[in-house]
Order: structure tokens, then C-alpha cells, then sequence
């Protein structure tokens, strides 16, 4: 039956596009994080040696988004990669992500003192205990707040795959609307949602660096 | 025992240490005075190979530290070191900084490096801390477990540098209480220090440095109560 208000099943539907939305977030962010780190330290450990690749994720932190999703997904027929446009997104928003958190970690890594690195090299800690053990931890809690906003950030930037075909949160609102002509209404709902979601990635990430502050 | 031998260390163009040669033996407390860029701290961080040298030898129980094949990882372990700034690892509890060396390096089990850390924490007055994070700690705490950190490895020798320069004047005096007490210990000591009084009364011998090169050596009471050289004199003069 086609109905021209607001239904339950609309709400649904949004739902819907709210799970791929986090689905999308959390495949970026796990790529981005584990990227992000392995290329973190290589910059800060090694800046020389990684400088091309300095060069290439300044490419990714540069161009717009909707650019690489756009390219990308024509490279992906161009070639004849046999990989679906959710994979994709993932895979954009992931590469996009580790370059922003490769310079955070690049910076939380440098802000451990020179001084506090020689301290557990002198107890005769090796190079690699002192990072495990002293500057990786520290590097952490200084990371750890741009982290959570690259978190949030990536999750309202899933809103742009829906250029290449997927419905996700905002793309299944814009659906709605196109039916029941109440963008005023449903944009809101959406927006609800997006910032329940962000709540609560928010207030986790409060919780936890809480936590370390009150050891710190 | 530490034999230094014409020792040389420049950072890039300027040399800091400029030919020092000087021998502490087991047992013995050696402290370093001059005034600051002579060298002394420079010296101290090049004993256990955190900076390297330029030339000469430095020889620990007869290992040259700053040969290639020197494992200087297991060289540390018996050199332990106290920083003018103490260092503390934020993120470990006091308990946990001074455990974590006997735990990684030494493979100590758990149990034991707790005992082990217990044990020098109380020895230093820190045994109601052991749960506190280093941040709530004052400079003096701070510092006291940076001594117990490094005690907590045995090491055979302990090099201070300017352990008190950073404390508040009223919490220099239970940071020196602790060095005292390990000086009567026994224990090997270089001290590089600015409490010349300090150093009058702990050391076996006082080595007087100036532009690079220890200028005037010998006991306490020649080199501080009557020093030969003017430059020593007008030094102790500046610093009383």
C-alpha cells in the first residue's frame, strides 16, 4: 500500500541504512587503525626511509573523498576487479583513513621525550622492548583523542558512498524523502541517528581516557 | 672498575669532552663538579654507551663500551643510571617502573620482580607508594624511585647526574640521604653534582672539570678544602 507519511517501516529502513553505515565505519576504521599504526611508526622511526610514502598518503589526505570513491570505483571496472561497491567503500574510507592516522601516531610516537626512551634504555631495555613496553603505551594516550574524532569523522563520511551505489544511512533517508516529501522530517531522524551513533563511539572513548587520566 | 682513556665526544662541530682520562675503582665514590657545558654530564652518558664517542676507551670490568661486538643492552644492566630529570614512566605505577626492567631484561617472573621491586622501593622510603602513578608523586618520590628502578637491576656500578638540580631545595635533602646511604653501601658511584658539601662528604675522590678536561683531581678535602688550581677555586667560590 503506498502510504505519503513518515511508517514504521521507514524507520526500518533507515535502521537499515544505519547498519551498513556502522558496517562501513568499523571496516575503515579496522583497515585505517592497523594501516595507520604500521605506517605511523615507520614515518616517526624512520622519517627518512618513508618519505615517498609520506608523499603517497598526502595524495589520499589531499583529494576529496567523493573524487577517490568516484575514481576508484572506475578503476575497479576499468581493470575488471570483480570486488562489490561495499568493498570498495571499505577500502577507500579505510585507505583514507589511515592517512590521517598515520600522522596522529606519528605525532604521538614523537611526543614521548627523548629523555624518558634514553631512562628505559639505560635499565637495559632493547629497542624494541622500549617501544613495546614504554613509548608505544604513552604514544597511545596521546593518540588516542585524534583517534576518536577520525572514528566519528570517518562514520559521517560513509555518507558518500552513496555515490557509488550504496544505501546507507543518508542514501535510504533520501529515499524516504523522494517518496513522502518530508526532507525536513526525515533528514532530522537521520541526523538522530548519525548523532546517537556518534554518542556513543563519544562516550566510550570518554570513559576510557578517563580512566587513564585519573592514572596519569 | 670504569677506565676512562682519552676520551672525546663532540655534537657535531663542538667538543665537549676533550680528552679525559680517569679510572674509578670498585668500591670507590667519585664525584664530578664544574660548571655547566664542561662536560661532565656528557662524560657520564658516555660510560654506559647512551652516547657514543668520538675516541678513545672506555672500559667497563675491562669490556670497551663502545666497541661494535659490545652487547650494550647487557652491559646497562650492571651500570644503572639516575637522570637530573628523574624519568619516570607515566603510564606504570611505581610499582610497575620498577619492575618492568627485572621482568623484560632480566625474565624475572612476575613474583620475584614484585618482591625484588618491594624490597629497594621500601629501602628508599617508597614502600606506601607502590600503587601510586608517578604523577602523584613530588620530585623527591619521583626521584627516589628512579634510584629504586635502577637498583632493582643489581648493578654493579650507579652514575648520578645531577640527581638533585631539578628538586625543589626543601626535597634535595631525602634524594641525598638515599645516595648517602648507598655510598656507605658500598656501592661504585660516579656523582656528577652541584652539592659541593655533598660531595665533600661521600666521595673518595673529587674531579674538578673545566672546558672538556678534568682540571684538578685528588680527595675531597685537597681538591675542595684547598684547591691547587685557581680556576677550582673561583669555581667552588661561585658556586657557595
Amino acid at each position: 500500500m503506498f502510504s505519503t507519511s513518515f511508517t514504521w517501516n521507514d524507520f526500518l529502513f533507515l535502521l537499515e541504512g544505519a547498519w551498513v553505515t556502522l558496517q562501513l565505519t568499523t571496516w575503515a576504521i579496522l583497515l585505517g587503525t592497523v594501516a595507520g599504526l604500521l605506517f605511523g611508526l615507520m614515518r616517526a622511526l624512520l622519517p627518512r626511509a618513508s618519505l615517498p610514502l609520506a608523499w603517497v598518503l598526502d595524495v589520499f589526505r589531499s583529494v576529496p573523498l567523493l573524487i577517490q570513491f568516484v575514481l576508484f570505483n572506475s578503476l575497479k571496472s576499468i581493470v575488471g576487479l570483480n570486488i562489490s561497491a561495499f568493498t570498495v567503500g571499505c577500502i577507500v574510507l579505510g585507505v583514507y583513513a589511515a592517512a590521517y592516522f598515520t600522522e596522529i601516531v606519528r605525532s604521538g610516537v614523537l611526543a614521548v621525550p627523548f629523555t624518558t626512551r634514553r631512562a628505559s634504555r639505560s635499565l637495559g631495555l632493547s629497542y624494541l622492548q622500549d617501544l613495546r613496553y614504554i613509548v608505544l603505551p604513552i604514544a597511545m594516550r596521546v593518540a588516542f583523542p585524534g583517534w576518536l574524532n577520525l572514528v566519528l569523522s570517518v562514520m559521517k563520511d560513509t555518507a558518500l558512498v552513496m555515490w557509488i551505489g550504496i544505501v546507507e544511512l543518508l542514501r535510504a533517508s533520501q529515499i524516504v524523502v523522494t517518496r513522502i516529501q518530508e526532507p525536513m522530517l526525515v533528514l532530522c531522524i537521520a541526523g538522530l541517528i548519525y548523532y546517537v551513533m556518534s554518542l556513543v563511539v563519544a562516550r566510550l572513548g570518554a570513559r576510557l581516557e578517563k580512566r587513564w587520566q585519573e592514572n596519569d | 672498575m670504569i677506565e676512562i682513556d682519552n676520551v672525546h665526544k663532540s655534537f657535531g662541530d663542538l667538543e665537549v669532552v676533550k680528552g679525559v682520562s680517569l679510572t674509578v675503582n670498585k668500591g670507590e665514590v667519585v664525584s664530578i663538579i664544574g660548571g655547566s657545558g664542561s662536560g661532565k654530564s656528557t662524560l657520564l652518558m658516555c660510560i654506559n654507551g647512551l652516547e657514543p664517542i668520538q675516541k678513545g676507551h672506555i672500559r667497563v670490568d675491562g669490556i670497551e663500551v663502545h666497541d661494535r661486538a659490545t652487547n650494550l643492552n647487557h652491559l646497562r644492566q650492571k651500570i644503572g643510571i639516575v637522570f637530573q630529570q628523574w624519568n619516570a614512566f607515566p603510564h606504570l605505577t611505581v610499582l610497575e617502573n620498577v619492575m618492568l626492567a627485572p621482568r623484560k631484561v632480566l625474565g624475572k617472573s612476575k613474583a620475584e620482580a614484585e618482591a625484588l621491586a618491594v624490597q629497594q622501593l621500601t629501602h628508599v622510603g617508597l614502600g606506601d607508594k607502590l600503587k601510586a602513578f608517578p604523577g602523584k608523586l613530588s620530585g623527591g618520590q619521583q626521584q627516589r624511585m628512579a634510584i629504586a628502578r635502577a637498583l632493582a637491576m643489581s648493578p654493579d656500578y650507579m652514575l648520578f647526574d645531577e640527581a638533585t638540580s631539578a628538586l625543589d631545595p626543601q626535597l634535595v635533602g631525602e634524594v641525598l640521604d638515599t645516595m648517602r646511604m648507598l655510598a656507605e653501601d658500598g656501592m661504585t658511584m660516579v656523582l656528577v653534582t652541584h652539592e659541593i658539601r655533598f660531595a665533600r662528604d661521600v666521595s673518595d675522590r673529587v674531579a674538578f672539570f673545566r672546558n672538556g678536561l678534568v682540571h684538578e683531581i685528588g680527595s675531597p678535602d685537597q681538591v675542595i678544602g684547598n684547591p691547587v688550581h685557581a680556576e677550582t677555586a673561583a669555581f667552588l667560590k661561585s658556586v657557595k
